[in-house]
């Protein structure tokens, strides 16, 4: 046990050490959300009710960039190139490989969340989270269930080059009909009933209690049970179609 | 287990081995063994079935029938314990790009239980000019080297080789060849593919030709000559300017006979040569008559 985790721990400082020398990865991790963040946060910023929608809505797309964007990109890529064919090869057991990746992603959403809770506390007048522990459950759901659907979302793109379409013909939809820009009380009711069946809708909800409107923990358990779902369904999809090897010809 | 402990025991032995993928009858019951400390060739052109073979022995591939043991193991279940004493050098497979060789092979070496020196590894893979390198930096034939760092920074016993030198420059090929015969005088045991006949005869101490998924013939390489054309070639150039050639049992009865007509006259053997049939005559023998074979055309995709 203490050498599972030992193997996990120096997996996940190799991760770390990789993400920062690759600065593309770095960018569209930190730089992008926090560059939405700052554009709304300008156009809305004589009002502090669209900004109340903003900061939870760039946080949870954080978590998705993060976490959903981040690994099925990196799954895919590191399939491609044979990486995961020769770490399989090696007595490397899989859960400290993964474990190693998830405790990377983890630890970006993390860095990421703090600077926006930061920032909208510091510009956007929005306060400091009002229920720690709600934003923490919601963080941990969210980051589990966007992970598992990354990984499974890798199993279905057939290589490197088409993964920016498969992964942004997903994310980009997701976002807008999620709320992330908007109150999505607004939004045409068709719109609205799809966002509602999808995960990332449930996730801002709950954030935004958290954050927000300091709504009890207890409004929002079906938001965290729709999250969890979707979880679920990433989980049973991330291990069934794992695939160490390129896909041939 | 038990073969495990027998050091007496073949490092790998394959039984009627079957590997199909659909329709495609990649391996057709092959049999060999791998005795311990020594280096195994498989041999054959592109889609014999080569890479099939090794990939069922690394764990990478379940088979469709036969008996498969390696260091005492079945590698189809992958139990850590046997990746623990296995090295593998894929075809072609990529590494953490933003690394650099010494951070590879330092981490890498944290995989097994006991590793062997991160700076004697570099030496010895002929990566001391490059180890401060990022592996995307690297040219072809240091990645290469950096793939034998990997595969031989955790001490394994049994040490995977699939077409290690393809695609190398002369000097490459010569460098990782002395890398090869570095680890069997360590008395490791290699099984390695290839389709090079002079890299066959230089490092294997057995080779077996395998062509449309099967083994057409096993033995050591100088043996696989005698073996099945065992007839000694003696040509030159005769008074018209022609190459003769004659095969014989016995070449110095022959050479006597013809040097001695040679000085009689007063005249030279132009391009005087004595050569043994070479693996490369076998191979070619062996592997042309199998293309008549019906199987040979179904049996193209071998990976």
């Amino acid at each position: 046990m203490t050498d599972a985790l030992a193997l996990t721990w120096r997996q996940y400082r190799l991760e770390r050490k990789m993400f920062w020398r690759n600065p593309s990865a770095a960018f569209f991790n930190f730089v992008l959300p926090l560059l939405f963040l700052a554009l709304f946060g300008t156009i809305f910023s004589g009002s502090q009710s669209d900004l109340d929608v903003i900061v939870p809505g760039i946080a949870g797309m954080s978590i998705m960039t993060t976490t959903f964007v981040a690994l099925a990109m990196n799954m895919v890529f590191l399939r491609e190139q044979g990486v995961l064919k020769r770490l399989r090869g090696t007595p490397l057991p899989s859960g400290a490989y993964l474990g190693g990746l998830a405790a990377h992603a983890v630890t970006n959403t993390a860095i990421q969340l703090s600077i926006v809770i930061a920032a909208g506390a510091a510009l956007m007048g929005v306060g400091l989270p009002d229920n720690w522990l709600e934003l923490a459950v919601f963080v941990v759901a969210g980051v589990g269930c966007f992970a598992a659907l990354g990984v499974a979302l890798s199993h279905a793109i057939p290589n490197f080059d088409s993964a920016p379409a498969y992964v942004n013909a997903i994310f980009l939809p997701v976002v807008v009909i999620s709320g992330v820009f908007y109150d999505a009380e607004n939004a045409p009711t068709f719109l609205r009933d799809i966002g509602e069946v999808l995960p990332l809708t449930h996730l801002i909800d709950g954030l935004s209690a958290a954050m927000v409107t300091g709504a009890p923990f207890a409004d929002h358990l079906s938001d965290l049970v729709v999250v969890l779902v979707w979880g679920a369904i990433g989980v049973f999809f991330a291990i069934r179609g794992f695939s160490w090897e390129a896909r041939r010809g | 287990m038990i073969a495990a402990m027998d050091s007496s025991a073949p490092a790998i032995l394959v039984r009627d081995l079957n590997k199909s993928y659909g329709n495609v009858h990649a391996v057709r019951g092959i049999d060999f063994e791998v005795a311990r400390g020594e280096v195994f060739g498989l041999l054959g052109p592109n889609g014999a079935g080569k890479t099939t073979t090794v990939e069922v022995l690394e764990g990478y591939r379940t088979r469709t029938s036969g008996i498969v043991s390696v260091l005492g193991h079945d590698p189809a279940s992958r139990p850590r314990a046997l990746r623990e004493r296995v090295g593998i050098v894929l075809q072609d497979s990529g590494v953490y790009r933003h690394a650099t060789v010494r951070e590879l092979v330092a981490h890498w070496a944290g995989f097994y239980p006991a590793p062997r020196d991160v700076d004697e590894v570099i030496e010895l893979a002929g990566l001391r000019a490059s180890e401060d390198v990022l592996a995307r930096r690297l040219s072809g034939g240091q990645a290469r080297r950096l793939d034998f760092a990997l595969a031989l920074v955790g001490d394994p016993e049994l040490i995977f080789l699939d077409e290690p030198t393809t695609g190398f420059d002369p000097a490459a090929r010569r460098a990782a060849w002395e890398t090869i015969r570095a680890l069997a005088e360590l008395g490791k045991t290699v099984l390695l593919t290839t389709h090079y006949l002079d890299e066959a005869q230089a490092l294997c101490d057995r080779v077996a030709i395998v062509k449309g998924g099967r083994i057409l013939a096993v033995g050591a390489p100088a043996q696989l000559g005698v073996g099945t054309a065992s007839r000694y070639r003696v040509s030159w150039r005769d008074d018209d300017g022609e190459i003769v050639t004659r095969e014989t049992d016995d070449p110095t009865a022959l050479l006597h006979q013809l040097t001695s007509a040679a000085l009689a006259r007063g005249v030279g053997l132009a391009d005087l040569s004595v050569s043994r049939p070479s693996l490369e005559d076998v191979y070619l023998e062996l592997t042309t008559e199998a293309v008549a074979g019906p199987e040979a055309i179904e049996g193209k995709r071998g990976r």
